[in-house]
Order: structure tokens, then sequence, then C-alpha cells
């Protein structure tokens, strides 16, 4: 590219920026700004013509302001000018300005593709050059839908320059990642492939970045591409350091095209053809050969390229998996960079063994090197070349090695670094497991690894430690030895002591014929931890307890004692206090044979794949899946140990009861036959309602009167629950208005998509009742409420109510619900209060036939007077006392509301406890024929008077 | 309590560290800080050097400016004024009175500027030995002492260490000052004329609408004394406070009530120095008090209603098309034409994209200032019940942006010789029983000076 000439500095744009550097603040940066802006606007102001260099110059003062952080909003249109200079400058800064600043929606985006096409179609290499790099820097959509059919005809069109062709390839390459649809390479292929014959070694290491990408989308368009990189690597690396001048870096030969080959290569499986694979084999062969060669130069540059390749080619060996000479050899060299000076080379060589050692071919040879990786270990001094050590003894352990590397790697854990402590006991409990053959090894391993790391030794561990003792007859009496000496430590912590309570208390009978262990000195020895305890533990030190009066009679009493105390029967945490309670109360009631069968051995735990693997791949997360599959991959040939997966089970445990802190401390499995408190109420049964003796309420049916009917007295409740949605209902009514607000619960935790609710009157009801509403957001995002509000006003009487329409989709499906909302015409009521003259004098006014309505209707259980009173008041109407002569009877009146009229509302109910009947009597003085009021008194029949 | 107090210049960097309890820094910041894998206990530095750098990074280097005084992090509260480009900073890790704390750092502010003058990284690097030296005296475990400049004088000076060292009898007297009940008036100042100098500074602000209708308006207003008296003078202050004249006027005569009410103002709260006897003001509603020598406020004080405005904005803006803007402002004074106003100042704030503007009026100067946005038009003087105005035509360069003007306020300053509030000295009588001087003996001075605060109309 030609170079800026001296005359093109400018200098207005250098002292702007001293300028700026010099401002002591950032008020009089921003000052500056100003009168820059301002005086940049002046210039733009259209009314002169601008020159090239001028115009260029404030476009890159723009840029720099741009780039401090300031919004521009001018100086656009100017960029795009400057894209048909011809001069070279001022089109590079016009490219700059517009790949910075200019967003894809731009009104100017077909101005500026226009310039961009005339430059493509220009002969000027500099200038399609600068157009490549604006659409690659660019690189929307909207570029690639313009030009990714004319780029590949450039690429692969014969005349075009060299540099072009880099340039090119490269912006393919970032189109083809932006937008894969829209590169559709086809025609091209077979001609992109054969730019790896490209003359140019530029070229070449461009369109192999294009190739690597788009071979791994579509492997067999491009398997043609495998003889020609191989035959290009043979060349390279056969080639005198010399030979190749401008791409020899350092004595290497053109080093980033060999690294790019060899990754080419890994897409593909080892070529089928023998004379390909031949010289494939030759060329890896070379590039070991030459690792051993001593360097040519003392340049770290030199030393880098060569191990780069050398690292590239042992990735392909070990992605080929086929050639066993090789992989040894590979091995070896890693081995000679293990006790390399650079510590980036160690890290790489371990890193590289590690999946060396997954290898069937080089397991035995990564072995060789145990001893320089666990010195690795220990005396390294950065974290990460340490870990890599770690991960390596992992892989290369196998049931020869295992005591060693279990030992070693247990040693290392003193003096780990926290960050990686949790998964090297991880990794320590998996080896002792799987190797183990010896199972009194495997517990000590187990136990020291709980000694030392003891905060590190997750859930899982302890519980894979009693899933195998529990399983193995054999180890159980040493478990119990080696626990209960364990637990003799002063301080231990308190996961040994999880494992001591859980293991005495099902194995203590096996040593308990030591006199030094006898049953009241181990349980002493754990009592003696009780107090250091969190709760879970001590919940099952406490069933660790009530295990040991099963196994040693003799120390009922002492045992009783302790549970009878005060901090166990009346500790302040739920789940102590009942396990003290129940477990005292099953003491001295139950037989011994009860004792015996409730306080049995565990069973044997079913078998299933280990929790500790699994955890251990969740946390290493996706980036170290080589690992674990290899891992995957060796089970299958070590022995699998028998055990269950306590951990999930117990987790699951929790999950389901929620007032059990600690289900992985129950040992007894008598969880189900506990009086456990009562199970929270749900949220509806709280909520009060007047008319919940009734009987439960059916939750989910599909159009809901039942709930309708319940709301007939009441104004707050919930309307409608089923598995997904709660419907809650508040409402409050003055007057002939009246105002809802609805509660929406997603009860899931998933989010229900397009929620929407209608409220339709039916029929004639449009014209009795005017209900307002204003639409819900679409998305209830899950566990989360949304509320509507509804306002409403009675124009005149009504009867039927208004229907509420839900519809949602949820997880895909649609959702539909209909709801009869409770609107109903004693929302409108207004209690009034009369004497007892007043009543029975407007009573009797009432004589008409439609002003009066009379109903009799049976109750299913005992009139209860309070429970009447309640719902007579829900109604609406104010309840007369010391009206009726009867004392037994209920008066009420009220006036209903609505927009039209006030309707004045007299009610009598004689309840007739003898025959188990009601009366009412409900003249209304109206002038036309009133349906609606009985209509309402007969809803209250089965709910208030049930007979 | 206060558990250390920071000194930031505006880069962040600390000038003046003082660390008054060790629990700042502890536990919580910690987190703040990448992961730190060693349980070893860390030194004092460390756990300060922790709040030191959550601070500036949280606060000083924010990515959005942090707009709230108090700021918290981990459990560690951050109470800062901002200075110039100095940051002062208290910090506590307990729940401590918010009020206490920022009056504390005010008085130490006034008592830093009463020293060496403006508070700027300069100054503070140049004092720094005098700053610990006063922070050891007003700051005490993290409780704030005396810290009254007065006061203070007597014994941190910046003369360096004096050569004799103080007589016992001067000792002594130190020691009564400091903690005696008047700590703010040592005993023995003489004056050969024994004078008083009284400053009632207001400032006006105001927000008005473009059609003329006053939105908001206060007047925070000070009274500034300066006080040459001998002995230990009493003295008592009276304004035509409403309180005070109406209740005159119900115990004098009423005619005189309705004249005197007329002119009294209704003064909505106000804070006075310490001096004052509070006591006195709430039961008789009389300033009266043993003045500080030297310079001192003696109240401040806020008033909101029958606010004088002197002067009125009357702004015409004018879009002619895409590109262009016209833009007319009359300022009119209203006060009397006897009084001058001085220093007066418009600012027309522009559009973002002016490319250019002409500018023509009638009296002073006017200019436009790109580097501010803003049209600034200034006039040396200008008497009562005149008027002025000043036309502009902006040209506009058209953006692709469509974010329209958002056609901030015009505001004003300027300076008049009288107190917008209508607040009057009455009397300031001195009373000095011991010495034989009395009332008519004392020289006093009374200034209004009533600026511009916040000054805006709407256009």
């Amino acid at each position: 590219m030609p170079a800026v000439s001296k005359g093109d500095g400018m200098r207005g744009l250098a002292v702007f920026i001293s300028d700026i550097r010099n401002c002591k603040s950032k008020e009089a940066e921003i000052k500056r700004i100003n009168k820059e802006l301002a005086n940049i606007r002046s210039k733009f102001k259209g009314d002169k013509a601008l020159d090239g260099y001028s115009k260029k110059k404030y476009v890159c003062k723009l840029l720099f302001i741009f780039l401090l952080g300031h919004d521009i909003d001018f100086g656009h249109m100017e960029a795009v000018n400057l894209l048909s200079s011809n001069k070279y400058t001022e089109k590079q800064i016009g490219y700059l300005f517009i790949s910075v600043l200019v967003n894809s929606n731009s009104e100017l985006i077909r101005l500026i593709n226009n310039a961009i096409k005339n430059d493509l179609s220009s002969r000027n290499p500099t200038f399609m050059c600068l157009a490549l790099h604006c659409i690659a820097n660019v690189g929307s959509r909207e570029m690639a839908e313009a030009f990714a059919s004319e780029i590949p005809r450039i690429l692969v069109a014969g005349d075009t320059m060299d540099s072009v062709k880099q340039s090119a390839a490269l912006c393919l390459l970032r189109l083809y990642k932006t937008s894969p649809d829209l590169v559709l390479m086809g025609e091209w292929t077979s001609r992109v492939v054969h730019l790896l014959n490209d003359q140019h070694m530029g070229v070449v290491t461009a369109a192999i970045s294009l190739i690597t990408c788009l071979s791994q989308k579509n492997p067999d368009e491009f398997k043609t591409c495998v003889s020609l990189a191989v035959s290009r690597l043979s060349r390279i690396v056969s080639s005198a350091s010399t030979d190749l001048q401008d791409y020899t870096y350092y004595f290497v030969p053109a080093p980033w095209l060999s690294c790019k080959l060899l990754r080419l290569l890994q897409c593909y499986p080892p070529p089928e053809d023998g004379a390909v694979k031949g010289r494939l084999v030759e060329c890896l062969e070379t590039i070991l050969n030459k690792a051993q060669e001593p360097p040519k130069s003392k340049k770290v540059q030199h030393s880098n390229a060569k191990n780069a390749i050398l690292f590239e080619a042992i990735s392909l060996i070990i992605h080929y998996d086929s050639e066993p000479n090789l992989l040894v050899r590979a091995c070896n060299q890693l081995g000679q960079f293990l006790q390399h000076r650079e510590t980036n080379l160690r890290y790489l060589a371990l890193e590289s063994m590690c999946t060396l050692a997954s290898s069937e071919f080089s397991h035995e040879a990564v072995k060789t090197h145990i001893e320089t990786v666990i010195n690795a270990l220990k005396t390294e001094r950065d974290v990460s070349v340490r870990q890599r050590a770690a991960d390596l003894l992992y892989a290369m352990c196998d049931r020869s090695n295992a005591k060693q590397i279990v030992a070693e790697m247990l040693s290392y854990l003193e003096t780990a670094d926290y960050s990686i402590r949790e998964e090297m006991v991880l990794k320590v409990a998996i080896l002792a497991e799987k190797y183990a053959v010896d199972y009194s090894w495997y517990v000590d391993t187990i136990l020291n690894l709980i000694r030392i790391a003891g905060d590190y030794v997750s859930e899982e561990v302890w519980y894979r430690v009693i899933q195998i003792v529990i399983n193995r007859d054999d180890v159980q009496g040493y478990a119990a030895k080696t626990v209960f000496e364990a637990l003799q430590a002063p301080a231990c912590h308190e996961n040994m002591v999880k494992v001591g309570g859980y293991i005495l208390g099902e194995f203590g009978n096996l040593i308990a014929g030591d006199p030094r262990s006898s049953p009241l000195v181990q349980f002493n020895l754990l009592h003696s931890k009780f107090h250091l305890c969190s709760v879970p533990t001590r919940a099952l030190l406490l069933s660790a307890y009530i295990k040991f009066i099963n196994l040693f009679p003799e120390t009922k009493a002492t045992i009783q004692e302790v549970l009878r105390c005060d901090s166990q029967i009346r500790n302040s945490d739920v789940e102590l206090q009942q396990r003290a309670v129940e477990y005292l109360k099953l003491s001295s009631i139950a037989s011994t044979d009860v004792l015996a069968t409730v306080l049995e051995e565990m069973p044997p735990f079913p078998e299933r794949e280990s929790s500790i693997l699994a955890k251990l791949k969740k946390k290493k997360g996706p980036g170290a899946v080589s690992v674990t599959e290899l891992e995957d991959s060796k089970r299958e040939g070590g022995e699998l140990n028998g055990g269950g997966d306590r951990g999930q089970d117990t987790a699951t445990m929790a999950a389901s009861n929620a007032s059990t802190p600690s289900p992985s401390a129950d040992l007894l499995g008598i969880r189900s036959t506990a009086p456990l408190g009562a199970a929270p109420a749900s949220a509806g049964s709280l909520l009060v309602d007047v008319f919940s003796e009734a009987g439960p309420t059916a939750p989910s049916a599909a159009v809901n009167d039942d709930g309708f009917l319940r709301f007939v007295c009441k104004n707050n409740g919930v309307l409608f629950e089923n598995q997904l949605l709660q419907i809650g209902i508040k409402s409050e009514y003055r007057q002939n208005l009246g105002r809802m607000y609805l509660f929406y619960g997603n009860k899931t935790s998933v989010q229900f998509a397009s929620f929407t609710t209608t409220v339709s009157c039916p029929g004639e009801l449009q014209s009795q009742l005017n209900v307002q509403t204003k639409p819900v957001e679409p998305l209830v995002e899950g566990g989360a409420q949304i509320q509507q509000v509804l306002n409403i006003e009675c124009l005149t009487d009504f009867s039927d109510a208004p229907l509420l329409n839900i519809k949602f989709r949820y997880g895909g499906a649609l959702q539909n619900l209909t709801l009869k909302l409770p609107v109903t015409i004693n929302k409108f009521f207004q209690p009034t209060e009369m004497t007892s003259h007043d009543f029975f004098q407007r009573w009797k006014q009432l004589s008409q036939p439609q002003q009066e309505a009379q109903k009799i209707f049976k109750a299913n259980n005992s009139m209860d007077t309070e429970v009447l009173k309640a719902k007579l008041l829900g109604l609406g109407t104010a309840l007369l006392d010391n009206v009726d002569p009867n004392p037994e009877n209920y008066v009420c009146a009220g006036v209903i509301q609505t927009k039209s009229q006030q309707v004045g509302c007299l009610l009598r109910l004689e309840p007739n406890a003898q025959a188990q009947v009601q009366h009412t009597d409900s003249p209304e003085r109206v002038s036309h024929n009133y349906s609606s009021i009985p209509n309402f008194l007969h809803y209250l029949s089965p709910y208030s008077v049930n007979i | 309590m206060i558990g250390g107090l920071f000194i930031y210049n505006h880069k962040g960097e600390v000038l003046i560290s003082r660390v008054y309890r060790d629990d700042i820094g502890e536990a919580g910041l910690k987190a703040e800080q990448p992961i730190i894998s060693r349980s070893v206990p860390k030194p004092v530095s460390c756990l300060k050097r922790n709040a030191v750098d959550a601070f500036r990074v949280n606060v000083i280097h924010a990515r959005q400016q942090v707009r709230s005084p108090v700021t918290n992090i981990a459990r560690t509260s951050f109470f800062h004024v901002k200075r110039s480009n100095i940051w002062l900073a208290a910090v506590t890790k307990q729940n401590v009175n918010a009020t206490m704390v920022f009056e504390f750092l005010y008085k130490m502010c006034d008592v830093m500027s009463a020293y060496f003058g403006k508070i700027s990284e300069e100054n503070v690097k140049n004092n720094f030995v005098l700053i610990y030296e006063l922070l050891d005296e007003i700051l005490d475990f993290g409780y704030p002492q005396n810290s009254e400049t007065g006061a203070l004088k007597t014994f941190i000076t910046q003369q360096g260490i004096k050569s004799q060292v103080p007589t016992k009898e001067e000792q002594s007297q130190i020691t009564s000052q400091v903690t005696g009940q008047i700590g703010w008036r040592r005993e023995g100042i003489k004056y050969r004329r024994n004078e008083l100098f009284l400053d009632v500074l207001e400032s006006v602000n105001l927000l008005m609408s473009p059609q003329g209708q006053v939105l908001s308006a206060h007047v925070s207003g000070r009274v500034v004394m300066k006080s040459y008296l001998s002995g230990m003078p009493e003295c008592k202050f009276g304004m035509n406070d409403k309180i005070v004249i109406d209740k005159q006027g119900k115990g004098g005569g009423s005619e005189e009530a309705a004249k005197s009410g007329k002119q009294s103002i209704a003064i909505d709260d106000c804070t006075f120095h310490q001096c004052v006897r509070l006591s006195k003001f709430d039961s008789e509603r009389s300033i009266s008090f043993i003045p500080p020598d030297g310079d001192y406020e003696l109240m401040r004080y806020r008033t909101t209603k029958d606010i004088i405005l002197p002067f009125r904005v009357i702004p015409l803006v004018r879009e002619v098309g895409r590109t262009k803007l016209e833009v007319k402002v009359v300022i009119k004074s209203n006060f009397k034409s006897s009084l001058l106003a001085q220093k007066i100042e418009v600012r027309i704030p522009t559009p973002l994209n002016t490319s250019g503007v002409q500018l023509i009026c009638m009296k002073g100067k006017a200019k436009y200032k790109a580097s501010e946005n803003a049209i600034v038009w200034k006039i040396k003087r200008m008497a009562g019940m005149k008027e002025s105005q000043i036309s502009a035509e902006i040209e506009l360069l058209p953006t692709n942006d469509k974010k329209k003007w958002a056609r901030p306020p015009i505001s004003m300053n300027f300076e008049v010789p009288f107190a917008p509030s209508g607040l009057k000295v009455r009397y300031l009588k001195v009373f000095e029983p011991k010495l034989n001087y009395s009332d008519h003996d004392v020289i006093k001075w009374v200034r209004y000076i009533g600026r511009s605060g916040i000054y805006e109309t709407r256009c």
C-alpha cells in the first residue's frame, strides 16, 4: 500500500488531538470538542465547496471525537463523498469512517454500496482491497446480500492480483461467518480448493482459513483439499529454510501456513489413498525429526514457530490415533518438553499428553513420565500448569499406578491451591474408587481425603463412600474401625463426623467386641462431636443414636437420657426436635422385634452411575469435554464398583419434602410414617372462604360455575385454579359502579406467551352491564403474576354474568379457558337500616304478584346462626335485628343501585329447624318483574342452608 | 462513627488518607478484589487499600456519574463531597447519622479554606502536614470534635513551631477556651475602633414559563458578619421577620403594625451560627449572641413568598425551516430606577447542530460560544425599569438524526444592590457591660447584595 505522503500529514488534526490530550479535566475536553464540532459544522454548511484534503481532515476529526465516546450525527455524507475520491488517503479515511460509524440501516447504505461496487470493478488493486476490507469490517447482512456473489468471482478470477485475492478470501470468510446462507460456494468450490496450489504463499494462507471454515460445515464438498494440503505441506516441510524467502520466519519455512494446513487436515479422517497417507506420515516424521535438530537460532521466535508446527502435528497424530509409531514418538517429544525451561511449553506438553494418555497406543508411553509429572505437580510455580499436571495424572492413572498417583495427589492436596481443591478431591475420590482392588485402601484414602480437605469434600463424595461400604460386606468391619480411629482426633471435619455417624450406626457392632471401642465408648465419641456440628449432621447423629439402641441395648438408657434432654426434645430446629421426640418414643414404646425391623441395616444400594463423575463433569464444563469423554471410555474397561446413587435419591427427597432439611441424614426411611406437620395449606385454601365448609372446591373445571357461586356473597378470593394458572379476584362496589381486580398467576416456571383475556357480556347483558378493561401484557413469566382491572357499571337489572375468556400459549399448546365472572345483581346492594315498623309497612305495600317472590328450599346440614348471618351480610343487605317478631327469622333490607334506577329490596329468611326447610320471602318494590333476586337466593341454597 | 477519611484528586489518587478505625475495608470489600486464595490475615494497610480502591473504582471512575452523595459498597458507606476537582470521602462501616457526617465534611471544608484558601490539589499537597494536624484535632476516633476555625487557630498555626514555649497562662487559656462554654471567642480581645460589618447576601432562584408564569421561585440568603469588637460583647440582631413584627404589632399600636406588616417578610426556614442562643430564639424569636471574632456567617434562611424578581426575560423563538432559527430575547429590569444592577449575563442555549450565528444587540456584548453551545450576552451595568433586547439568527446543519432539540431554558446571572426577599435589617445592638463603650460607639456597616442563583426562563 502506498505510504501516506508527507504533504498529507493533517496538521489541524494533530493540533486538535494534542489539545484534547492536554485537557486537564473532563469539562475542558467537552468544551474543546464542542468548539471543534461547531467549527466542523460551519465548514460543512454547504455554501462553499470543500477540497478533498479538508474534507478528509474534518472527517478524521469527527472519527476521533466519536472514538472518544461522543455522539456524531453529521458528516456521513462527506465521508461517503470521500469514497469517490481518487486519492488513496482520502478514500481510506472515507472507508474507515464508514466501517466505524455507519450502521447498517442508514439510508446512506445505497450510496456506500454503489461506491464499493465501483471500487471492486476498478482495476486498481489498492482500491479493490480497501473496498473488500470495508465489506469485511462492516460484515453486516446487507453487505453479504450485496456482495456475496461478487467476491468469489474476484477470488478465483485469473487476472486478480495476489493481494486482492488474499483480501477477497478473508472477506468471504467473514461474510460466511456472519451469514452462511448467503455465501453459496457451489460452482466455485473446486476452484477455491485449487487456490491451495497457488504460487503465492499469502494467497494460500488466506485461502486455507476460508477452506477450513467451509469444510467444517460441508466436509464432503471439500474432500479434495486433503491431498492438495498434504502435497503443499510436504513441499513446505521438505523445503530448505531459504526456499520460501519472504515466507520464512526465523529459519522456519511458512510456519503459519503449516499450522493451518495441519489444522485443516484435522477436520478429516486419515487419507485412504496409500500414497497420500505415506506422504503425510513422512511429513509428520520430518516435523518430529526437525524438533530434534539443534535450533538454528537462539531467538525465541524461532523456537516458537517450530514448536507451533510441532504441536499442531502432534494434535494431528492424536486425531488420527492410528500410527503407534508416531504416537510414541510424539509422546517422547512431549516428554522432553516436560522438563523444558519454558513454562508455556511445559503447559502445552502436559495438555497434549492428557489426550495422548487416552490412546491405547501411547498410554504406556505416557506412563513412563509419571515421575516428571508428579514433580511438576509439586514444583511448578504456575497454578494453571499444576492443574494440567493434575489432569494428566488423572488421565494416565490405571490399576498399576493408582496407588502411587492417589498418594501423590493426596499429599499435594495439602498444599494445593484453593481454586482447584474441589476438583482434585473429586478426582482422588474417583480414582480411588475405580482402581481399588483392596477396599480397605479405598476407605483409608477417602478418610484421608476428608481429613486433609474436608471443606472441599462435596456431599457426593461421602455419599459414595457410604454406598460402597454398605454394598461391600468385606470392608464394613475395617471401615468401622478406621472411622472410629479417625474420629478420635481432637478436631475432625464435619464430613468425617457424618461418615462416622453413619458407619458406626450401621456397623458399630462389628467393632464392639474390642473393649477400647465398646458401644458406650463409641457413643460418647460421637456425642462429643455433636455440639460442634451443623443441624443436618446433628440430625444424622440422632439417627445413628437410635440405631445404637437397636445394636446395643445396653446403651438405651444413656441415649434416651440424651434424647430427653431439653436441648434435643425442645430444640428450636423442627427437624431435630421431631427426630428426638420420635426416636425417644420409638425406643420406649416399640418392642425389640419392632425396633430390629425398623432399624434394620440399610439394604445395598442399586447400581448406578457414580454421582461424583457427574459432578466432575459439571464442574469441568463444556470446555474440558475431552477429559470427561476419556473418562467415560475408560470406565467401560475399568471395574464398576457396587453402589448406587444415594446422593441423587436424597436430593429428590429434599425437593419433594420441604419440611426435611436433611434428607441425606435419614437413615431409617421412616419418613413416610412420621407424623409430619400438616402439609402447608395451598394458597387457595388460605384465603378466607365463606363457603369453605361446604366441602373442597373442585379446582379445575372447564367452565367454572362452582367458583362463580362461591362469590355471590363475597368479593375476594380465588376464582379459578389449575396446574398452570391461578386467578384471584379482588373487587369493590360502590353504588352502581364496581371495580374488579383480576390477578393471573403463572404457577409454572415457563412463561405464557400471547396471553390475552377478553371480557364479554353475552346477549342482552350487553345493554344491562358495562364492563371496561385494558388489555394485559402478552407475556407472563414463570411464577409471575399480572393484574387486570375491570371497571363495571350496572346500567339496569341483569340476571346473566359476564364471561371471561383467557387464551395463552403454554409450551406451544394453546390453552383456552372460559369463566363466568362473579358479577351478580346483589353486588350493587346498598344496605339500608330501618325499624320494625317501617319494614312491615313497606312489606305490606308490596302485595302485587310480580313484586313478590317466595322460595322454599332445603338445607343440607345444620343451620348455624353466625354462618347464616355472615352470608346474608355478604349478600350486601343490612341485617335487621329485632324486627321480626320471631327471633328465629332473619330480616334484611337493601337498595339495589343501577344507573337507571334504584330499587329497594326486603328479604325474610325463615329457617324451619324441625322440618329442615327454609322459607324465603322477598318482596320487592319494583315496577316490573324482578326475576334475578330469587335467582341468587337460589345460589344461597346449596351453601348457606344445606339440609 | 467515621472510620476513615480520604481526600482524592480528580484522577482518583489519594492525597490524604486518615484511618480512625480498622473495620473499614474488611470482609465485604475483599469481594471486590479478584479471587484471593490465601487466608493469611492481611495487614492494616491492605484493609485501607481496599476501601480506598473501592471508592475510586465505584465512584470517581464509575462509568455513570454517581449522583448520590452516599455510596454503599460491600456494606461500607462512603459519604463524599466534591470541592472543584477534589473529592472528600468519609468512610464508615457503622450505621452513622449521615447528616452528622456531612456536617463534619462541610465544616472540614470550611476549616481548610480558612487555613489555606481554595481547596485545590496543589493547596492540599502543599499543606498536607497541616491537614493531618487539623484532622487529628477535629476528629477523634471517628467522633467529630471542636471544628471552630477561631478556636483552632489559637493552637494550630501555619507559622511553624513558635520559638518560645507558651507561658502557663497562655496554655491554660487555650485549654479553658477549647473546653469552655464559649468555644468560639477568646477573652481579652481589644480594639481601638469597635467596628462591625454586616452583609445580607441572597441568591434568587427562578424557573419561569415562556408565558411569564412563575413555576418556582425561592431566595436563599445568608447574613455574613465581620466583627471587630472588644471584650465579650452581647449582640442583638433584628430584622423585619413577620412573626416578630406581628407580635410587636399586637402589643403596640395597630397603625404601626399595619405599616410595618407590609414590609415584613415570611421566613420559611433558617439556621444559625452556633453562637446564637437558640432558646431565646425559640421563646422570643430574638437573635442574640456573643459574636466570634472576625468573619462568620450568622444565619442562613430561605423565603418563597413575595419575592422581588429583579429581571424578567421574554424569549421569542421561531423556527424558519429546517436550517434556520430566529431567537429574540428581551430583558426588563424590575426595580427602582435609582439602583444599578451589575454583571448581567444572559445565556441562550443553541441547538447542537448550529453551524453559524448572527447577533444583534442594543446594549452590551454578545458572542456565540461554540464550546458551551450557547450565546452569551453580557451587560456591565443596567439601571432599574429599563429594557434591552438581543436578536439572533442561528443557522443549522441538517442532520440525519431525528431527535428534536430539547430547548433548554435561558439562564441569567446578575448582581443587584438590594435583597430580593425584601429582608431589612432593623437593628443590631451591641452591649458590653464590662468595658466602657456603648452601642453608639460601635461603627456599623450594612450592605445588601442580591445575586442570581439558578435563574431560568423556558423558551
